[in-house]
Formats: structure tokens, C-alpha cells, sequence
């Protein structure tokens, strides 16, 4: 489903992605390992279409999608920080592609209350974001970058910034919330265990 | 990791910008820049210059100009410095309340304080020199608190323990060294107050009597009254000048002296002994009773005639048209200023919104010029009002650009004051925007244009509400360009309290109080709705 190949990345004189390859089949989770600084989150936005490679080419669904501007990719992603849109609620931040995409208003609905009783905040429509607990706005991004359906789901360190029990409950509930949905997913993470947990199995960025 | 790399793909689409910038430039350039130019052209053509200058008056003017707005400064920084220290320093109950109260003066409009004033200041006192310097340090008060306050928020309590445990009495140490850290906001509140002073108009014209003319009331004079339009302009070439002047030094000084320190969270101390606490209480009380004062002077004078209360003066204004008695020229219509000004606010909120709103964009969107604009459009506040309005009035009085009658001159006058504010209100929100929302639109299919309408122009959406009560409000209170501007006639509520006010007898006095707090009221009512907004947002 997504294929990277021979990914270069420099900024100035440093080499942050040597000629990186590697390929995550149709549905299946895949764990992104590295220590901090290795360029997973590089390599993230050369995937979702940010940040245009030095060489190399990424495909997805059998496409070469290098060339492609970020929103014609179809990829999704999770940030770090959540980035969700603070003058929108929690509804207006799912509903966002499914605005752009132009999907029915009814549907719209029906698909932001479907994804809210996924990652499990039913009722949340009308919250605002900035007062959502860190679990809750990590939830909501997550369910905001599901919504569109994406051919590939980014996840930039899902887990982190988060107390410990939160993080293990969370966990399993992403490992379980992606079998579900059937989604093919590539998440950065810094952590075995939790790359363990999650995913179906995890390369290492440094050995690709 | 760099995000604004110049590989990044999803930046503002930058040919917008010149799109956005475009209304703005010609709003400045025709509303602002031509006036200007006319004015230096009209200075430069004629041999007023020296025919103005040669004559002592100007000197005159221009030094009580400027001692005024020296000693009017001073005195400002000084009272300031109490309630600034009482709101940064100390917890106590009803402190944001006073801190809320404390900013009312400065929003309101120059002729309610001129009002306000002449109804609490002694007969005796009207006229003279000392009740424009008192009516100056009320006005600006609140910039020296909000200054000045706003530094000596980060400065750690610490710093002045650690000077007395070194042996400083509480006096040294904040000689030595509390003042010295607060310099720069103190020299920046200074800086502001002296602006605002030296280009008074307003407070000066109610309050200082024929005698006491600062540069503005000497040019309207002139404009208006004399038909010296030469001299006219040889003043406000030289008000600009020293503005200038001033500002670049201001700058320099600035520039040299700018710190920053740590924020440390603000840690206010509660009032423990008795004489802590009768000193918060005293110094409390006092701020308060000096904000409220002119206010309650004002409405208990809307509310007395000589023989004693009478509510004649209210019956006068709903009336709508004050008796028009022998030798007292004109009636003052009312209900005819209330409709004008309505209609001049309305306007100019529409105007200030949409050259504010496209300006911010065009801003936030160009990066490295923007800053340009930015600075283009803040020159109509270090521009007097006054100036303003006469380089229009001057400029726009000939075919096919005679628009002196038209009914969005006045208006347009009050956007220019209007516009930098709608800026300042919106600009912080689109400069505090990260990057990433813009990637996450993009993610989410959101192509550059359209995740920047999304995001950016969504984002926009509150503080302009915010900006557009900024901008009524000053509309509804603008005298200086409003004076100079709609000499055709049409009155506005500033310039009816000042016609009623220059009117001898109790009941049209009482009639312009009873004006000032109708539009006291208005204006409060407006800038509680903006901070309410900016609050709301905050949170």
C-alpha cells in the first residue's frame, strides 16, 4: 500500500534521510523505532506530501505520488502536537476533510458521531478543543485525520506527552481502534514496548 | 527541524498577498499620503513660512505645546507609578475590578473627559493651564498602569529581596533597583503619554480657555475660524516634524534599553498587617475615587441646574433641539448629531474592518514586507487628528475630487484612527499561528489556498468582531479630524457636547453632561463588549 524508496533528505550539509526504503502492506500497522533526532518525523512529512525529498519517490496504492501536493495524497496524519484548529469544536475539527471533500452535511453528521464513539468521547461535539484534557484532544485529532477515510494513516509518536496509565489504556485502545477500521498505518515512536503493543511488527529507522 | 525550509510545501499562497495588500495601499494612499503631500505642496508653494513664523504666536504655541505636554508627561508617570505597583504587587479583594476601572479613562472620548472635568474642576481653575495638565494625567494613566505594570509583572519579588537582605530599606531597593529594571517600560509610557499630549486637541480646546492653545487648537483655529490655511499648514508641517522627531528618539532610547527576564508567575501578596492592609485599602480607595470622580461630577452636573437638581437638562436633550435663544447662534439639533454620528460609525466600522482585516492578511501572508504595511498604517495615530482631517480637507475641496460634501469624508477620516487598531486586535492571533494547522489542513485535503481561507481567515473571524467595537467606539468619540471635516454642518455628538459647553446659562450645560454620558455610555458599552470578546478568547 505505501512504499518508500531511496528517500534523501538534507538540510545543508547534514544528511537526515540516507537513501531510506521501506514498505507497509495494505491494512497492516507498521512501528516506526529510532531515537530522537533520526528523522522519523522527516521522513513522516516526505510521506504526507510536507516536505519535498532530494531524491527517492514515495508510492501509495501503486501510485508514485512524489509529485503530489500534500492534499491530493490521501495520507493522514496525526502530529505530535495535535494541531487541532482552535476556532473550531471538536465536530468542526472531524468534519474538517469531510468539508473539503464536500460530503453531504447529513453524512457529515452521521460520520463525526460514528468516529466520536470510536475513539470513545461520545458527546463531545460541541466542546471547544482547548478545553479538552491531553487524552481527549490527542483522541479527537485521531479521530479528525480517521474521518476522510486516508489511504495511509501517519501517526507522529501517538503516545507521548502522556501520563503512564492514560498511555497504556490509549495504547490498546489505538491497536485495537486500527484493527477495526482496517486502517494501514506507519507510527513513529521512540518506545519497543509500545511499538509492541500497537503495531503488527516495527523496523528501525537507523537499519533501512 | 526548520518548517518555513523552502521546500515545505504548504505556505500561504504568496500571490495572494499583493490581491490583499492592494485595498489597504490605496486606502493609505489616497486617505493619508496624498493629504500629506498636499499639505507639505501647499507649505513649500507659498511664503508662508516665514509670514507664519516671524509672528511670536506660533512661538508661543509651540513652546506651551510642548511645556505642557512635558509637565502633563511627568506628572502622569508619577501618579501612575502607585495603582501600577498596587495591581502588580498586591491581592486583594475587588482587584480586577479596579484594574478593569482604571483602564476607563483613556477609552474615553477627549470631549466627555473635557466635560467631565469642567464639572469637577473649581470655575476658577477652567481655562487655565493646570486643568488641561489635570485632565492629561487622567487621561493617561491608564498607559502608565498598563505599561508599566506589564514589565513589572515578570520582574521576580525576589530581586527586591534579595536587595533588602543586602541591607536596602524598601526605598533604596526600589531606587536601586526596581526603578532601574522598569526603565525601558517607564521611558515606552512616557514616550506614548507625550504623544498623546503634545497632539491634544480635545481636552485642550474644553478646558484651556483662549489663552492655553497647543498646536491642534491653533491649526483648527486657523483652518476653520481665520481661513489661514498657509498658516495652517506650516503648523502641522511642524507638529509632524516634531513628532518625528520624538518618536525616532524614542526609538533610539528603546531600542537601547529593551530587556527581558524570565516570566515568573505573578505572585501578588495579601495585605497581612495592619499596616499593609490599611495601605492597600488607602492607595485602593484613592485610585478608584480619582477614576470614578470626573465620571460621577459629570452625571450629577447632567443632572443640576442652579437652583438645584433638575432634569432639565435630560428634558432639553430628548427635546432634541436645545432652545435656540437670541445671540446664542444655532440650535444645537440633537437628535440630528445622535443620527450622524450613528451613521459615520456604522461606516467607519465597515471600512476600518475591511481594510484592517485584508491589511492583517496581507501581513501575516508576506512575511518579510509586511512589516512595511504594518508601519504605513500605523502612521496615521503619530499623525494628529487634526492634521488628518485639515490635509483632507484641503486635499479633497477641488473638482473632480470636491468631496466635501460627501457623507463618507468624515468617516473615512475616523477609519484611518480606526485601522490600526482593527490591526493590532487581529495581527497577534495570525502572528501566533503555527504552522502545523496549516500541514494538518493539508493532510486533511485542504489545498494551499483553501486551507489558508480555512485557517487563516477563519482565525481572523473574533478579533475582527473585537476590532469593529474598537473602531465604533473611537468613530463615536472622534472630535480633532470630525471638527476640521464636517464644517458643511453636520454635527456629531463630540462636536455637539462641545458647541453646548461653549454655550453660556445651567441648562444647556446640564444638556452637554447629559450628552457626555449618553456617549460615556456608548463607548463603555462597545470596549466591554471588545475585551469581553478578547477575554473569551483568552480563556
Amino acid at each position: 500500500m505505501l512504499d518508500v524508496r531511496d528517500v534523501t533528505v538534507r538540510y545543508g550539509d547534514r544528511l537526515v534521510l540516507d537513501r531510506v526504503s521501506l514498505s507497509v502492506r495494505r491494512g497492516e500497522v507498521v512501528a516506526l523505532l529510532g531515537p530522537s533526532g533520526s528523522g522519523k518525523t522527516t521522513l513522516l512529512r516526505v510521506i504526507a506530501g510536507l516536505l519535498r525529498p532530494d531524491g527517492g519517490s514515495v508510492w501509495i496504492g501503486g501510485r508514485d505520488v512524489t509529485a503530489l501536493a500534500a492534499h491530493q495524497r490521501h495520507v493522514g496524519l496525526v502530529f505530535q502536537d495535535d494541531q487541532l484548529f482552535p476556532h473550531h469544536d471538536v465536530a468542526g475539527n472531524i468534519s474538517f476533510g469531510l468539508r473539503i471533500a464536500k460530503w453531504p452535511r447529513d453524512d457529515q453528521h452521521a460520520r463525526v458521531r460514528e468516529l466520536l464513539d470510536l475513539v470513545g468521547l461520545p458527546g463531545f461535539e460541541r466542546r471547544r478543543v482547548d478545553e479538552l484534557s491531553g487524552g481527549e484532544a490527542r483522541r479527537v485529532a485521531l479521530a479528525r485525520s480517521l474521518a476522510p477515510q486516508p489511504a495511509v494513516l501517519l501517526l507522529d509518536e501517538p503516545l507521548s506527552g502522556l501520563d503512564p496509565e492514560l498511555h497504556d489504556r490509549l495504547a490498546t485502545d489505538l491497536a485495537a481502534l486500527l484493527r477495526a477500521t482496517g486502517t494501514t498505518a506507519l507510527m513513529v515512536t521512540h518506545d519497543r514496548d509500545e511499538a509492541a503493543l500497537v503495531a503488527d511488527r516495527a523496523v528501525q529507522l537507523g537499519e533501512l | 527541524m526548520s518548517r518555513t525550509d523552502d521546500r515545505t510545501t504548504t505556505l500561504p499562497p504568496t500571490r495572494l498577498v499583493a490581491l490583499l495588500a492592494a485595498a489597504p495601499i490605496v486606502f493609505l494612499a489616497v486617505c493619508y499620503v496624498w493629504p500629506v503631500v498636499t499639505l507639505v505642496g501647499e507649505v513649500v508653494s507659498g511664503s508662508t513660512i516665514a509670514d507664519t513664523l516671524e509672528r511670536g504666536g506660533v512661538w508661543r504655541v509651540l513652546w506651551f505645546t510642548t511645556w505642557q505636554a512635558v509637565v502633563s508627561t511627568l506628572a502622569t508617570v508619577v501618579a501612575g507609578l502607585a495603582p501600577a505597583w498596587l495591581l502588580v504587587r498586591w491581592n486583594f479583594p475587588g482587584r480586577r475590578l479596579l484594574a478593569a476601572v482604571v483602564v476607563v479613562p483613556f477609552l474615553l472620548p477627549t470631549v466627555v473627559v473635557g466635560a467631565a472635568f469642567t464639572s469637577l474642576l473649581p470655575d476658577a481653575l477652567i481655562g487655565t493651564a493646570t486643568a488641561v495638565v489635570i485632565a492629561h494625567v487622567y487621561f493617561n494613566i491608564s498607559v502608565v498602569v498598563r505599561l508599566v505594570g506589564a514589565l513589572w509583572e515578570q520582574l521576580p519579588p525576589d530581586l527586591t529581596a534579595a536587595a533588602r537582605t543586602l541591607g536596602a530599606s524598601p526605598w533604596q531597593a526600589a531606587r536601586s533597583v526596581t526603578l532601574p529594571l522598569l526603565r525601558p517600560a517607564i521611558a515606552s509610557a512616557a514616550m506614548v503619554t507625550f504623544l498623546f499630549t503634545f497632539t491634544s486637541y480635545g481636552v485642550v480646546a474644553i478646558l484651556g480657555g483662549p489663552a492655553n492653545a497647543t498646536l491642534e487648537v491653533e491649526i483648527a483655529r486657523r483652518a476653520t475660524g481665520l481661513g489661514d490655511i498657509g498658516g495652517a499648514a506650516v503648523l502641522s508641517l511642524l507638529q509632524l516634524g516634531v513628532l518625528a522627531l520624538g518618536l525616532a528618539l524614542g526609538s533610539v532610547v528603546q531600542r537601547r534599553a529593551s530587556t527581558r527576564w524570565a516570566v515568573s508567575p505573578a505572585t501578588r501578596q495579601r495585605p497581612t498587617t495592619t499596616v499593609q492592609r490599611f495601605g492597600v485599602g488607602a492607595l485602593a480607595t484613592a485610585t478608584a475615587a480619582v477614576t470614578l470622580a470626573p465620571i460621577v461630577a459629570l452625571a450629577v452636573s447632567s443632572l443640576r441646574t442652579g437652583r438645584g437638581w433638575s432634569l432639565a437638562g435630560w428634558r432639553a436633550l430628548w427635546g432634541g433641539t436645545s432652545d435656540a435663544r437670541p445671540g446664542s447662534g444655532v440650535a444645537v439639533d440633537v437628535w440630528g448629531a445622535l443620527g450622524a454620528s450613528l451613521r459615520f460609525a456604522m461606516l467607519a466600522t465597515a471600512v476600518s474592518v475591511l481594510v484592517g482585516g485584508l491589511a492583517t492578511l496581507a501581513i501575516g501572508a508576506a512575511r518579510r514586507h509586511g512589516r512595511l504595511l504594518d508601519v504605513g498604517l500605523m502612521l496615521p495615530l503619530a499623525t494628529s487628528a487634526v492634521t488628518i482631517g485639515f490635509g483632507m480637507l484641503i486635499t479633497f475641496d477641488t473638482a473632480p475630487f470636491d468631496w466635501r460634501n460627501e457623507p463618507w469624508l468624515v468617516p473615512l477620516g475616523h477609519a484611518l484612527v480606526a485601522v490600526p487598531f482593527v490591526v493590532r486586535a487581529a495581527l497577534p492571533v495570525l502572528r501566533a499561528r503555527p504552522t502545523g494547522w496549516l500541514d494538518a489542513a493539508a493532510t486533511l485535503g485542504a489545498s494551499p489556498t483553501r486551507a489558508w481561507w480555512e485557517i487563516d481567515v477563519g482565525l481572523l473571524r473574533r478579533p475582527l468582531a473585537v476590532g469593529a467595537a474598537f473602531a465604533a467606539a473611537i468613530s463615536l468619540g472622534e472630535f480633532g479630524a470630525t471638527t476640521l471635516l464636517s464644517r458643511t454642518g453636520q454635527e456629531t455628538l463630540p462636536t455637539a457636547i462641545a458647541r453646548l459647553l461653549g454655550r453660556a446659562g445651567d441648562i444647556p450645560r446640564a444638556e452637554a453632561s447629559a450628552l457626555a454620558v449618553v456617549l460615556a455610555v456608548a463607548c463603555t458599552l462597545l470596549l466591554l463588549v471588545a475585551s469581553g470578546g478578547r477575554d473569551a478568547r483568552r480563556a
